[in-house]
């Protein structure tokens, strides 16, 4: 018996009926590079991961009965005599912002088979990432300097610290493999490694560093504004 | 689909999300620069997060033009992490309530 594959409906009905075609015909569920699934799956979890440490955050914020060190001050600083607050940490969303752009224009440049832009990009990414490393590592320092640890600290509750210090230093983990990532593959792009594979690759990196992006979207409106 | 054609959008969209988030990001900044605070503070700060997320993930990661299979993928495992968030605000009021009736001076 010959089972014909219905492909009328190939990825292109929408909404509902077309999922359920995506899920029923006889050929891949999904209409992606499987690499680029691979590296959503991979999000997913690690969105879970993320999700976890803000929870808990969230726990021993709300339980605990002293007094919760105010963000706003305690990431202030003096810039030229005047008082600032949270200023490296609105720098440092911005210099993420800006890598985040500069990351979707490569994505774009690298589907116009433009190699030269897209590497060219891809670094300028790398190394805003690797800045925003620099400035985490700058304030981490500023921190421990001040006595902040990861079961006390001065200024007030000491949930403080170890939640301080899991969630940005999952984050900035994360920041530092990616600017790894991006590196390695901007240098496979500018010497032409992908001409024959095609360019998905970009956007499958693109993913990972926008997503890092987005986990620091979270973190500053939960951790720093809140 | 062929391994070789993929997401191409106009250089335009990326350029005014662009924009957006450091205008939104600007705003939450601002946010804190001139001490809002109360329920207005929570309000602005999760609209301006919820606005800068959901922009990142459609545009940037052109979840916009993925099809819904994969949005589904993406975002149904997520209502455990709702329940999950709920559980634990929850148990951290009572815990706090706890702690204020017992450990009180």
């Amino acid at each position: 018996m010959i089972i014909e594959t219905d492909t009328s409906t190939t990825y292109t009905d929408p909404g509902v009926d077309g999922m359920v075609s995506d899920w029923s015909a006889d050929r891949q569920a999904f209409d992606l590079p499987w690499g680029k699934l691979m590296m959503w799956i991979f999000l997913l979890s690690d969105t879970f991961i993320f999700s976890v440490f803000l929870t808990g955050y969230m726990n021993v914020r709300m339980s605990q009965t002293a007094v919760w060190p105010n963000p706003s001050e305690v990431f202030a600083l003096e810039v030229f005599g005047t008082h600032m607050p949270l200023i490296l940490i609105a720098i440092m969303t911005f210099v993420l912002i800006t890598s985040s752009g500069t990351m979707a224009m490569a994505v774009n440049y690298a589907y116009n088979g433009d190699r030269r832009k897209t590497a060219i990009l891809m670094g300028a990414t790398a190394l805003l990432g690797a800045s925003f490393v620099g400035m985490q590592a700058f304030e981490w320092t500023k921190l421990i300097e001040e006595g902040v640890r990861p079961w006390g600290n001065p200024m007030g509750a000491a949930q403080f610290g170890s939640a301080f210090f899991m969630i940005t230093g999952f984050h900035g983990l994360h920041v530092t493999a990616g600017v790894i990532y991006l590196s390695i593959v901007a240098r496979k792009v500018a010497r032409g490694d992908y001409e024959e594979k095609g360019y998905a690759i970009v956007e499958i990196t693109g993913l990972y560093w926008h997503f890092v992006d987005l986990v620091w979207v979270f973190i500053f409106a939960f951790f720093y504004l809140w | 689909m062929s391994e070789t054609s993929g997401q191409q959008h106009p250089v335009g969209v990326y350029l005014k999300v662009w924009i957006l988030l450091f205008v939104l990001s600007t705003f939450s900044y601002l946010v804190d620069f001139y001490h809002v605070e109360g329920y207005l503070r929570w309000t602005l700060i999760l609209i301006f997060m919820a606005l800068k997320a959901g922009f990142i993930l459609a545009i940037f990661m052109h979840v916009a033009w993925e099809r819904l299979a994969l949005k589904y993928v993406l975002f149904v495992p997520l209502s455990a992490v709702a329940i999950l968030i709920l559980l634990m605000a929850i148990e951290g009021d009572y815990t706090f309530l706890t702690r204020e009736t017992f450990f009180d001076q």
